[in-house]
């Protein structure tokens, strides 16, 4: 009967609950973006203190004042952002602050040994020698994972570990999951993802503003029990299927793309003679791993990568190449992958994110803005995308995820695109915000847009494509009508490539 | 186990956003407060329009920085910048650079009038900061590198061109620009008080002002969101290549003379100032009106240690402790709102 049990009223974010996690045990964290599951986090890896309440581990009272306090009672967190240094080597990030001596020198032999033997625990072959900053995004999240393992640790907390890893990659971490249940470390696991839950958690907490709704062994609940408790609402409503499929006119053709991504990235996939058509009011879903070329193809489309080859049209007409400038006046839209680093202004007021890219429209002799045309401007989109903010003058940082894609997206509803592309457009958002983005996605096809949606989560993929197209290495490898579709199939594709999956 | 308290509401007064916003303000009214009491010349008349005609060129100085610090650039270089315009400016005055050290009525009757000698100052300011805007934007080199190229660069022209000696004696419409009133309002304070309301209203109320906000906020953001962030960055060392050029014209004409060491570590008090005035060197955050604050406690605070009796060695290093005070501050800040 020992783990973790810690009660605590917080000022705003967490009020009075109680979290227990047993040895061995995977428990699931859940709730919305702001229902206080950060927070919890954050106090126990000792980044923030809590007002009142009481941390236990293994029956005795303990303390955690600092990050390094929680690292000393082996408690090891691994945030959705990582805490990496990219100009380190791999070993030196799993070592870091830990470094492994020899008569005060660093040890690095003994390091590069254990390091590689960590990274092939969690199945990576990496050599201990690689620098973080060349590494993918989801080899990066292994890094991590390997450094988690070698601290001796009671308590791995993962936050959203899943959210940057393709399908085969998630099964990989849950492997190392297993292991470390075996070995009878606790894991606390925070994900947006319900189907993950169900597979690799033994039990759960809910969160809702701030509060505890409840604890529940996963056997016992359904996915929609675990909705109903996240969000107090029903589950039919939020995934409903669209209906109504009315293909138009082609609005984008993409001939024989040949890029090599973004040059900061030299892990970018490169895009080998990529031909795609997505026709007014279509949504084409565009699945594919990790490493499939998903992001450098919008990219590239969008023009914010160079391309080497090929060439993009917009109702026929030739967009001019390499800068998203002459894509978005084309009429294309990007809400790209990473919000906050891609397309947010986060310190700035959601009225200059909203407006920024259709100032041009609002805009006098002179330059000057026209206040009153974007305080409706702004209003109108605040209406019909239900973004809930204090006012249009708050920092865009402050709203919840849901609430600032919602302004992304708004960003580009305002300039009236032709064609929308969104590389995963709920990524980190919760369930509610989600179904109401998927639900735009299909008011904006019906109105006439076509929208290109990449997804690294299938069952979203399957919720809102007409059509699926899927990629590998920068190749596409197949086509499915949305009827046709299923998850066993579009892995097929994604995985093994059109020629072998017959 | 847990001691239960009901959570607290969340408070409506916000004192640390309050702070961060008139902290400036209020402790400029104290400085003033507190060297009034200590020297009862600071508050005269004479000593006050002093204090403001100085702050003038610091201050249109510090409206281009803001600018430029907005889109998370800095620029060491105005102090040289300002020499060289401003030589060159008297230069033009003078007749060109041959005559340049003419003296009389007959020298200044041979020259080319304070209208073209104002116009080669803001064309030398336009050109260098431009030069430095497309090394930044071209050649991908940091501005703070480039500025600092340019500072040794634009002093090494100021003394060239200088020659050895400073360039004196202006006529009386030269003079003007610095020595002059408008009613009881010395020129070089109406000019900034201009400048610095054309600046607030661009980047309040224009496209090119949410530009630069844009721009400071998030580089890539930007571009994605189809900005020409090139083009924005070139502009503002344009913009404060300008304001040099007219900081150094002015300054010649209130000192009637133009020497190659003007300007000399103008860039610590004039970053000193824009800082102070709550703009983030993080960039995308900041207003003129912050500027024009910070600059005038810069001012006032330099003033009242002069009529103090305080040693300028001792200004400097109280000068270095603000900057460092300041960015602290804004750095505390940055992570504040990182939290939030």
């Amino acid at each position: 009967m020992t783990g973790i049990r810690k009660s605590f009223p917080g000022v705003l974010a967490v009020d009075g609950v109680d979290l227990e996690v047993a040895p061995g045990e995977i428990h699931a964290l859940l709730g919305e973006n702001g229902a206080g599951k950060s927070t919890l986090l954050k106090i126990l890896a000792g980044a923030q203190l809590p007002d009142t309440g009481t941390i236990e581990l293994d029956g005795r009272p303990i303390q955690i004042l600092s990050p390094h306090d929680a690292q000393d009672h082996g408690i090891v967190t691994i945030y959705q952002e990582f805490n990496l240094v990219p100009t380190l080597t791999v070993a030196e990030n799993v070592f870091i602050g830990r470094e492994p001596t020899r008569g005060g020198w660093i040890d690095w032999g003994r390091m590069r040994r254990e390091t590689r033997a960590i990274m092939d625990r969690v199945g990576l072959a990496l050599s201990p020698d690689r620098l973080v900053s060349d590494l993918s995004v989801a080899e990066q999240q292994m890094v991590e994972i390997a450094k988690a393992l070698a601290i001796e640790s009671r308590l791995i907390i993962m936050d959203e570990p899943t959210s940057a890893l393709a399908e085969g990659e998630v099964a990989r971490l849950f492997a190392i999951c297993r292991d470390l249940q075996a070995a009878g470390i606790a894991v606390i696991f925070v994900s947006h993802r319900l189907d993950e839950v169900k597979q690799i958690c033994d039990r759960l907490t809910v969160l809702r503003d701030g509060q505890l709704v409840g604890s529940a062994a996963v056997a016992d609940v359904s996915i929609e029990d675990i909705i109903r408790m996240m969000v107090g609402r029903d589950v039919e409503r939020l995934f409903k299927q669209r209906n109504v499929h009315r293909a138009g006119e082609p609005a984008l053709r993409i001939e024989g793309i040949h890029a090599s991504g973004d040059p900061r990235d030299p892990f970018a996939t490169q895009l080998r003679g990529i031909d795609l058509e997505v026709r007014h009011g279509e949504i084409v879903g565009l699945a594919g791993l990790v490493g499939a070329g998903r992001t450098e193809l919008a990219r590239a489309v969008f023009g914010a990568d160079r391309i080497d080859a090929g060439r993009v049209l917009v109702e026929g007409v030739p967009v001019q190449p390499g800068s998203p400038r002459r894509a978005i006046a084309a009429g294309i839209g990007l809400v790209p992958e990473d919000r906050k680093q891609q397309a947010l202004f986060l310190a700035l007021a959601v009225r200059l994110n909203l407006s920024i890219a259709a100032l041009d429209r609002l805009c006098g002799r002179l330059g000057f803005i026209d206040g009153r045309a974007e305080s409706r401007l702004v209003q109108e989109y605040q209406d019909r995308l239900n973004i809930k903010m204090a006012g249009a003058d708050v920092a865009v940082g402050n709203l919840s995820g849901g609430n600032q894609q919602k302004v992304v997206l708004a960003r580009w509803l305002a300039l009236q695109p032709k064609v929308l592309i969104v590389d995963e457009p709920t990524r980190g958002i919760d369930v509610a915000a989600k179904a109401e983005v998927h639900q735009l996605l299909y008011e904006l096809a019906d109105s006439g847009i076509a929208v290109l949606a990449i997804s690294s989560e299938l069952p979203e993929i399957l919720t809102i494509s007409d059509r699926i197209v899927t990629m590998r290495e920068g190749r596409l490898t197949g086509e499915l009508q949305i009827a046709e579709a299923t998850e066993e199939k579009l892995m097929q594709l994604m995985t093994m490539g059109r020629e072998r999956a017959a | 186990m847990s001691t239960e308290t009901p959570a607290a509401a969340p408070a409506s007064f916000d004192l640390f956003s309050f702070l961060a916003k008139f902290a400036p303000l209020i402790f400029l009214l104290v400085l003033m407060g507190v060297f009034a009491l200590l020297e009862p010349r600071f508050l005269s008349p004479l000593n006050l329009f002093n204090v403001m005609r100085q702050v003038s060129i610091y201050g249109l100085l510090a409206i281009g920085m803001t600018f430029v610090i907005l889109t998370r650039g800095i620029d060491l270089s105005v102090g040289s910048l300002l020499a060289f315009a401003g030589l060159v400016a008297a230069a033009v005055a003078k007749g060109g650079f041959e005559s340049r050290f003419a003296v009389g009525s007959a020298a200044e009757a041979a020259g080319y009038g304070w209208f073209l000698a104002m116009l080669a100052a803001l064309a030398v300011g336009v050109v260098c900061g431009g030069l430095q805007g497309l090394a930044i934007t071209r050649l991908k080199v940091p501005p703070f590198v480039v500025t600092l190229g340019g500072m040794s660069a634009f002093r090494g022209a100021a003394l060239l061109f200088a020659g050895g000696g400073p360039i004196s004696g202006f006529d009386d419409g030269y003079r003007w620009w610095g020595q002059g009133y408008i009613g009881p309002i010395p020129v070089p304070v109406v000019i900034f008080a201009i400048a610095a309301i054309i600046a607030a209203i661009a980047l309040r109320y224009t496209r090119f002002g949410r530009n630069v906000y844009a721009v400071g906020g998030n580089p890539e953001a930007a571009r994605l969101s189809g900005l020409d962030v090139d083009r924005i960055t070139l502009s503002v060392y344009v913009i404060i290549g300008f304001m040099a050029g007219l900081g150094g014209f002015v300054l010649s004409a209130r000192l009637n003379s133009a020497e190659a060491v003007a300007g000399l570590t103008y860039e610590l008090t004039v970053i000193a100032g824009v800082v102070i005035g709550g703009t983030s060197l993080f960039g995308g955050i900041g207003t003129i009106f912050g500027t024009v604050i910070g600059t005038l406690l810069i001012g006032v605070l330099l003033n009242g240690l002069v009529l103090n009796n305080v040693s300028s060695y001792v200004q400097q290093i109280i000068i270095g402790v603000i900057i460092v005070l300041a960015v602290a501050f804004d750095t505390f800040a940055k992570s504040r709102r990182k939290r939030a």
